[in-house]
Parts: structure tokens; sequence; C-alpha cells
């Protein structure tokens, strides 16, 4: 099956996809790797209040090329190694109804248990930077840009972003076992 | 040949191996696709092949992982070298980074702080060579750290060869999906600790398009892991393994896998 999924994430919608269905994103999406990921484990942890949301939302793992023409502008754009992310991904599942991660090369069984009945993992071709590009309109905001251009988080207004294949599922399911 | 020359020729090939990939690589990625049978794979290779096409047109580099730039470089022993050659490269490094541009990718070890230009501690690597004539070639090879990281040495037993295949193997399998497959493999064996993973990544500077029957058996190996495009399932796990062999100690038996990513970007200068 094919399917249009706008933000924030419908947690219906969420439940209908399953292992193998392509997906096309429209809206908001947020990019984060593993600093912006501990730091963000971190405020949840100590009580403070995140500058982005989590509840509902895209995270994008990914560290984009981005180039400062006045605005900022994104140049290349794929997604980045998801097991990275694998230990701080459950804890922040933990804290959420309903989200989807987009990345590349699968999560781990943990991240797969963590996922169920709330999140779904889509992959996106890793190194397709290019074309990826291509589908974000432009850059909305960028958070604790101290961490350097790839670790940053960058939030995007895309359109039609993808294909992006299910490939693990709010179901249990992964393409990857 | 001066300073000046060597910059501009460092940003040019960094430009052509971000922007198009050698025509044996994009040849291999179609066959590729020619034989895949599997859906969801094919999807894959078709999103690889036109978002090649569109870095193309763009002229932006096709993959956001700009990687950290490995030189080889060839120095004819003819040439009459009048300025510092690494410092001219490092310099076309820094340019590049600015005007392609390129993702600052160089951190310090520990502290992890970003030099924001791809230079630092021995950093970019600069591998010379002395060898015959009157021309310096400067080979460039951008490696991003999805592939590097899920590389392996494995200092083996002299006892151990005809294990040589499967520890190959054992690495592209555990490596799955994340060095973003199809891959190409590199395979040093022999040679020391540091020769043999030196022997690994150069060997990808080589047509991937012409295979031994050793590399051949290794690659339909990797090839029935199932694997596949992104980890996702397929035939097409690798498009091509290349090995390089140097003599060892009677003691050792060093290997390394050097995993690169589809994007097997490089290009070469040869300035006289």
């Amino acid at each position: 099956m094919e399917y249009e999924i706008r933000t924030p994430l419908s947690k219906d919608e969420l439940l209908k996809l399953r292992v193998g269905d392509s997906v096309y994103i429209t809206g908001e999406i947020f990019t984060a790797r593993d600093e912006a990921h501990a730091r963000a484990l971190e405020y949840l942890e100590e009580g403070k209040e995140l500058p982005f949301s989590f509840e509902g939302a895209v995270v994008y793992h990914c560290g984009p090329l981005v180039k400062k023409d006045g605005e900022w502008r994104v140049v290349s754009a794929g997604p980045t190694t998801s097991a990275r992310m694998n230990p701080f991904t459950p804890k922040i599942l933990e804290r959420v109804t309903c989200m989807a991660i987009i990345g590349k090369g699968g999560m781990s069984d943990d991240v797969v248990e963590a996922m169920r009945g709330k999140a779904v993992y889509l992959a996106f071709t890793g190194g397709a930077g290019a074309l990826a590009a291509q589908k974000i309109r432009r850059v909305k905001d960028v958070i604790w840009e101290d961490l350097g251009m790839p670790e940053a988080v960058w939030i995007f207004e895309v359109e039609r972003f993808g294909p992006c294949i299910v490939a693990i599922d709010a179901h249990g399911n992964s393409l990857y076992r | 040949m001066d300073f000046d020359l060597v910059v501009s020729s460092t940003v040019e090939i960094l430009r052509r191996a971000h922007t198009e990939l050698p025509e044996d690589v994009v040849k291999a990625i179609k066959n590729a696709l020619e034989r895949e049978e599997n859906e969801i794979a094919r999807k894959n290779l078709e999103t690889i092949l036109r978002n090649i096409d569109a870095a193309n047109k763009l002229k932006v580099p096709m993959c956001q992982d700009t990687g950290i730039p490995v030189f080889f470089v060839e120095i004819g022993r003819e040439i009459d070298l009048d300025f510092d050659l690494r410092e001219a490269i490092r310099e076309g490094v820094r340019r590049a980074t600015a005007e392609i541009p390129l993702r600052p990718n160089a951190v310090h070890p520990v502290t992890r702080e970003n030099s924001g230009d791809n230079t630092g501690l021995h950093t970019p690597p600069i591998n010379i060579e002395l060898v015959e004539g009157d021309r310096i070639k400067i080979a460039v090879m951008p490696k991003g750290a999805g592939s590097e990281n899920v590389s392996a040495l494995k200092m083996m037993l002299p006892t151990e060869v005809s294990r040589i295949k499967d520890f190959v193997v054992e690495t592209v399998l555990k490596a799955g999906g994340k060095p973003c497959p199809p891959i190409f493999v590199g395979v040093g064996i022999g040679g020391t600790f540091d020769g043999a993973a030196k022997l690994a990544k150069k060997v990808l500077l080589r047509n991937v398009l012409d295979m031994s029957e050793f590399e051949l058996e290794l690659l339909e190996a990797i090839n029935e892991l199932n694997i596949g495009p992104m980890g996702l399932g397929g035939k097409t796990t690798a498009l091509a393994v290349l090995v390089e062999m140097g003599h060892c100690h009677t003691a050792s038996l060093p290997v390394a896998v050097n995993i690169q990513c589809w994007a097997n970007r490089r290009a070469e200068v040869v300035l006289r």
C-alpha cells in the first residue's frame, strides 16, 4: 500500500501502516542524531522544557549539509545510521503517545518492542541526500546550533518526503529481522 | 606546478567526487537493478539512481555525509617539489568545505569539538607514494562513517587461511543495513596490522567491474545473505568485492575488510 501522511501524526493512521508499505510525508519534521538525543534526554530527566516536542512528531535521523545564503538552505540531507540511536529511543518513546522515525539501517529489538502501539520506523534510502533535499521546502528553525551542523536539531518543512518504506511497524514487525 | 594549482585541483576533484559517481560504479548499480527481483530492493535501487541524477544536475553532494576525504598521492621522483604539498591539499579541503559546500565532519576524537573545515590532527589522511616519472597524481576518496564504522580488522592465525572468506562474509553480515548497501567491499590480506587496512582501503580505487575468480566467489557468498539494499532484503547486498594482498610475517595473517557504501565516490587528477 502507498500512504500520504501529514504532521502532526494521528495514532489511528499510524496503526494502519504495515511493514512493506510506502509512505510520503508532508508537514514538519525535525532532525536529531546522537548528541541531540543525549541532550533531549538530559532535559527530560531534569524536568526542563524542550524547545521542540517529540509528541506526534516525525524525528529524522539525519545530519544535514546546509548552507546559509541569507536564509538556511538544505544542500543534501539523507538519513544517518539509526542504530546509534538505539539506547535513546525507548526512553523517548516512553514519554509519547505517537511518533514516527525516519532513518536507515534499522533499530534494535528493544526499540521494535518500545514502538508497539505507538510508533513506526520509516526507511529512506541511505545516501540519497540530494533527492531528499529536493523534498525539503524550507528550514523553519535550527535549535542547539552549538552542537555543530550535523548534530543540531533542524526543523524542516517537507512536501511528499519519500518514498519511505515502513520497515518497522507499530505491531512488532520488522523487515530487518 | 605550484601551491595554488594543487589547492584548486584538490577542490576540483572533491567537487567531482561528490557530484558525479564514476561510470563503472553507476554501471554496477544499473546491472544490479536489472537482476534484482525483490520489489523493495528495486525501489531503493531506483531511488539511488534518481539521487545520482539529481546530484549531477544540481551540482550538489549526492550524500549529506561528505565523509572524511582520504587522499592517495603518487609523486614522480623526477618532480622538484619546492612547496608543502600536504599543506596545499589541506588548504584545498578547507576551500572545498566552504565552496562546494561539504559538511564539516572532522571533530577532535576526545573533546568532540568540530574544527569546522574538515581538517585537524592528522586529518585529512594523505597517503604519499613515490613512483617513477615526472607527474603527481592526486586521488581522493571521501569516506562516510556509516560504512567506515562497520569495517573490521582481524589478526588471524597463519593456519586460518581457509577462514578468510568466512571472516569477510561475517563482517558484512554483522554490518547488515548500516553501511548503506549495496556495498563495495575492499579486502586487504597480509602485510602488517596497519598495512592490511591500507590495502583494503586503497583497493576501493580500482575499477569495480573487473573482478577475479576469488573476488567473484566472495561476492556470491555475500549476496546469498539476503541483506539487500538498505538491509531490507534482496539479492543485491554487495556490488563488488576487491581484494589486495601483501606478503606478511610467517607468524601473521592480518585481514582487513573496509566497507564502502553504494556511493563509491572517487576522483583523481594528474598534474605535470
